[in-house]
């Protein structure tokens, strides 16, 4: 059984490690007074810094609600080509990755399923009625400034109410303005290049329109053949091959104007397109390695925000949003009287939110908030598995209302949200409208004098609604889904500190335990055969987790900026739907019971160095636990060295990363293989 | 600075022993055997391979084995006996059959016909047929049904049956037949192949192909139903084809075809997912869902195929039945007449064999592999 320990051994040695540089960091502080005063000049520009990422490191110490953070220059240094890559650091996160830059990449939040993750992109829900899934790859890091991952929700009360509707959510904000003195304009030409035929220009520019008005001009352009090569053995047969049908391309362009009006309220607004055509590369299965599945996207959307304070007393958040999403699918080994497999899919949504908060008095506030949403699906299709598709409408509305009370060192807040959905099919019978009213209670709390250390806690229940894919794909029958149910418990404690000494200048750790329920868990089952599955509520899934993030900061020799941040989860999630199943009990499949990662960053002068490691457990791909399900661990090691400096007025900056440096074959979903060892260039320069 | 300097090997030691100590080797999954039965070294019916479908993409149709001999059961045999030819059987396993020593296996995604030695379950030979379904045997020859004729033609919907010569395991000829083929009984030189038209609902076919075997020539089609799934020929000259209906208004069927006049001659209107015929019997059960009560009712039924008349005996009698989930294979032995049945249960976890003494009692069970389906017996 050594194989269960082996994280737990490389945890420990991790955490020795710490100690010795704890040990050494409190032997620093008594040399501190022979410091040669020398050093001073590098330290107070490191000290500028060091309060920049203690100030970042604040909001997640006094959040209610688990909140982990990647954000500027940190990200930038990260070896990740997308939001799926960078939030893999992430504990409680398991990454679903069927391989290279065009992959479907999902994730799941502490074993509640990818579709209790709500993603937001500057405020606002990037929705998928569809299927209600996001691929976070397909949200490149160039223009990102931060990604954010609550459980439960953000810790707020003022929000949209969808901002309560999930069961974690992930929050991406794209770059923020940062005009240089007096100049008007500011941008960044990059270049990226590298393993699988990657060509990745991208451009972002800002203009200051007037004192208060600036525009924002975003483009890229990602290109890649996809092909690497993966192993496939089972020990004695062992073949390497390349995969195939694995290919991309991909445009994105992104437009918005940010503004404050004379009575300092703010506005914004955004367009966005993202279109791409890619191969789907098939499972790699015994005599067919190949595949001529392809894919096409093509997301617009134009959403607008709006906020005012009225006084001190009340805000104002206004929000909307139009979203046009359409997808095709060819697959060419399935014909049909009518020709080659052939979908096509049309997705409209509009969405409008109002949220307001008054403030009662010094330390309670209260909000409301209310969402509507209009979506509607339709498919012009040849594929059997859609026959008799009937376009169905949604009609959803979503209410909050919320309350937060507030003093020096405690925090208390809780809500209400009330869903109302009304499925409107033309044809067959429509899913039963749906009304659920689902609570929240968050707390944080500080014990003692020091701000430094904070308890905290949270309990949620939350569903998501079965999907449109879920209720009208095939039969009618399956418009009697129901909604899954998930209740969350979460205690927790953040520590923080900045220390005024050489080797460790701020050192934070958070914590958590949590217990999560899963009821009517909606899974596919073949129906009356294998082609044609049904949709139904089956499950129950009990989990038990804890997450451990720490990061520090320490400063060495002088000159040397190092950051550091480990990462780990343990997870067990046990299927409790029935005794009388084989897999009673058991972990449910993908779900490692040990997981983390580790970060190093080190800078000297122009140059800097990072280090990255992420380790899954081992993992079962079905529900039962026997040799043939079993998947090993896996872990990758990922290096890059940037070199920074000025050239004129630009900055310019080199970056070379090499990830999976050991080579290691693995697949994350079973028979999809990942890249071994990969390459990957950027340069890029900052006007 | 020297601690500095200890943690770097710390580092270093800790990323080598994490390295080393977690992953180890891949290796053949290993057969798993359990003693079910007493040995019976005199069985005439030596044994039987049961064929574990395995769902899609996940590459783990498996091949069990009971030996009425020594009174194993064994669990996954083919990754053991066959390590060095490929990773697994493959992708979706939809049939089995024996012919001579050899064992046939038809793995539909992974586009290919393994071909056993029917004693050791080493391969022989592998031949590729995109898309094959059914495989069934006359007079030296193997013939395999598939989906598609032509795969990546938009004009070729149409299926075919692959004739493969059993002594040199090579294709010999094809034969367009209606779209989607799927299960086939040969009665004289006659192959009788049911289409389902499944690619393209509600335009469903709702014929069997009749194949002249000589000229390998399709003869002519007869008119049965929509979405035709299984052909099972008894010894008096009768097929008896299912057909699956719409899943919506048309309903699940069972016809008799008189291969004399090609002609049908009754029908069931009862739903039938499967049958195995042995002697004068028909042992049949139904699986289907209804959407009035979004449930699934399970039918088992048994029916003489001399007189064509529905029995009232049960194949099982001791209220095991309760216990089956989702029926998806039958079988009965030749000479025990003890009827196998599988239930398919979830299909993402293993599903169970059951074995019923002639008078329907549960003789015993055993865990088999994903989606347990389709029988062989060895002699």
């Amino acid at each position: 059984m050594y194989k269960y320990l082996c994280f737990p051994i490389f945890f420990i040695c991790l955490t020795a490690v710490w100690g010795l540089f704890c040990g050494n960091a409190k032997a620093q502080v008594a040399d501190t007074s022979r410091h040669k005063p020398a050093a001073d000049t590098v330290k107070s520009r490191h000290l500028k810094e060091v309060s920049v990422r203690a100030g970042r490191i604040s909001s997640r110490n006094t959040s209610a609600t688990p909140l982990q953070i990647l954000k500027g220059a940190e990200l930038e240094k990260l070896n990740s080509f997308s939001v799926a890559d960078a939030i893999r650091y992430f504990s409680g996160v398991q990454l679903k990755d069927y391989g290279g830059v065009g992959g479907l990449k999902t994730i799941n939040v502490r074993s509640l399923g990818s579709n209790h993750v709500g993603v937001f992109y500057d405020g606002v829900e990037f929705g998928n009625s569809q299927n209600g899934q996001v691929d976070l790859g397909k949200f490149s890091l160039d223009n990102i400034d931060e990604i954010a991952l609550y459980n439960a929700q953000k810790g707020t009360i003022f929000q949209s109410a969808k901002g309560f509707a999930s069961g974690s959510a992930i929050y991406l904000t794209s770059r923020q303005p940062h005009f240089e003195d007096s100049s008007r304009s500011a941008g960044k030409v990059s270049f990226k290049t590298g393993s699988s035929g990657l060509v990745n220009p991208s451009f972002f520019w800002q203009y200051k329109l007037s004192d208060n008005t600036y525009s924002t001009f975003s483009t890229e352009f990602v290109h890649a053949n996809g092909r690497y090569k993966f192993r496939y053995t089972n020990g004695v047969y062992d073949t390497t091959a390349v995969r195939q049908n694995s290919d991309i391309t991909a445009q994105r362009v992104e437009l918005g104007l940010n503004g404050k009006l004379p009575d300092s309220s703010k506005w914004a607004v955004k367009g966005y397109l993202y279109n791409s055509a890619r191969g789907l590369p098939a499972a790699i299965v015994s005599n067919k390695f190949d595949s001529d599945e392809r894919l096409w996207n093509r997301d617009i959307f134009m959403q607008s925000t709006y906020n005012k304070n009225f006084g001190d007393r009340y805000s104002l958040m206004l929000s909307g949003k139009y979203a046009n999403t359409f997808s095709h699918y060819t697959n060419p080994d399935i014909t049909t009287t009518t020709g080659l497999l052939n979908d096509r899919y049309y997705e409209h949504e509009l969405y409008f939110s109002v949220a307001n908060k008054y403030k009662i008095n010094k330390f309670w506030d209260v909000a409301a908030s209310a969402d509507y949403e209009w979506s509607t699906l339709h498919i012009t299709e040849n594929d059997s598995a859609k026959y008799k598709f009937a376009p169905p409408i949604r009609n959803q509305l979503l209410t909050a209302l919320a309350t937060e009370l507030h003093f020096t060192r405690f925090n208390l807040q809780a809500n209400v949200l009330g869903t109302f959905v009304r499925d409107k099919v033309p044809v067959e019978a429509n899913s039963d409208n749906k009304t659920e009213y689902t609570p929240a209670l968050l707390f944080s709390w500080q014990p003692t004098e020091s701000p430094d250390f904070r308890l905290r806690g949270f309990y949620k229940s939350i569903f998501r609604l079965p999907t449109f894919n879920d209720l009208y794909y095939t039969f009618v029958g399956y418009a009697t889904v129901r909604p899954e149910f998930n209740k969350q418990y979460d205690l927790g404690f953040t520590y923080n500190r900045t220390l005024h000494q050489q080797t460790l200048v701020y050192f934070a750790i958070q914590a958590d335990a949590y217990y999560n329920q899963v009821r009517d868990k909606i899974v596919a089952v073949p129906g009356a055969d294998l082609g044609r599955w049904s949709i139904i509520n089956l499950g129950k899934v009990h989990i038990k987790g804890a997450e451990v993030n720490a990061q520090a900061t320490w400063q060495l020799w002088g000159s040397v900026l190092l950051n550091t941040g480990i990462s780990y989860t343990y997870q067990q999630s046990v299927d409790v739907t029935d005794k009388t199943d084989l897999n009673y009990n058991q972990q449910i499949p993908y779900t490692p019971v040990n997981s983390g990662s580790v970060l190093i960053g080190a800078e000297w002068h122009k140059l800097a160095f990072t280090y990255s490691y992420i380790y899954t457990g081992e993992r079962y791909n079905q529900k039962y636990h026997e040799a043939a399900n079993y998947m090993p661990p896996w872990y990758t090691h990922d290096i890059g060295f940037t070199y920074a400096t000025k050239l004129n007025s630009h900055k310019l900056k080199l970056t070379a990363e090499i990830n999976n440096l050991l080579n290691q074959y693995y697949d994350v979903i079973y028979n999809f293989p990942l890249p071994g060892r990969n390459y990957r260039f950027t340069i890029s320069s900052t006007f | 600075m020297k601690k500095i300097n200890h943690m770097k090997y710390l580092l270093l030691g800790c990323i080598i022993l994490s390295y080393s100590a977690c992953r180890k080797d891949a290796k053949p999954i290993p057969e798993q055997d359990k003693s079910l039965l007493p040995p019976d070294p005199t069985a005439v019916v030596k044994g039987f391979y049961l064929l574990n479908e395995g769902n899609m993409n996940i590459n783990k149709a498996s091949l069990d084995y009971l030996d009425y001999t020594s009174g194993q059961y064994r669990r996954n045999i083919y990754n053991q006996t066959n390590p060095d030819v490929t990773k697994g059987l493959g992708d979706v396993g939809n049939d089995i059959g024996i012919y001579g020593s050899k064992v046939y296996v038809v793995v539909n995604v992974s586009n290919k016909v393994e071909i056993l030695n029917a004693k050791t379950g080493k391969r022989i030979s592998l031949i590729n047929i995109d898309n094959c379904r059914y495989v069934t045997f006359h007079n030296g020859k193997a013939y395999v049904s598939a989906y598609l004729g032509k795969v990546g033609d938009p004009k070729a919907p149409n299926g075919a049956v692959n004739e493969i010569d059993t002594s040199t395991l090579q294709i010999t000829r094809k034969v367009t037949v209606g779209r989607q083929p799927e299960e086939m009984a040969i009665v004289g030189e006659k192959l009788y192949v049911a289409n389902s038209g499944g690619y393209s609902p509600p335009n469903y076919e709702r014929t069997v192909s009749v194949i002249d075997l000589p000229s390998f020539k399709e003869l002519k089609r007869i008119d049965v139903a929509i979405n035709l799934d299984r052909v099972k020929a008894d010894k008096y000259g009768d097929i008896y084809v299912t057909s699956r209906g719409d899943y919506y208004s048309i309903p699940s069927k069972l016809f008799v075809i008189d291969t004399k006049t090609d002609q049908v001659k009754k029908q069931f209107d009862f739903g039938v997912s499967n049958l195995w015929i042995d002697g004068d019997i028909a042992y049949m059960y139904g699986y289907e869902y209804n959407y009035n009560t979004n449930s699934n009712t399970t039918t088992y039924s048994m029916l003489n195929v001399k007189d064509e008349t529905v029995l009232n005996t049960k194949f099982i009698t001791d209220g095991t039945e309760t216990q089956i989930k989702v029926p998806y294979g039958i079988a009965v032995n030749p000479v025990t007449k003890e009827v196998l049945v599988t239930d398919a249960k979830d299909y993402v976890t293993p599903g169970t064999l059951y074995c019923f003494d002639p008078s329907g009692k549960k003789k015993w069970s055993v865990v088999a592999g994903d989606i347990p389906a389709h029988f062989a017996f060895a002699y």
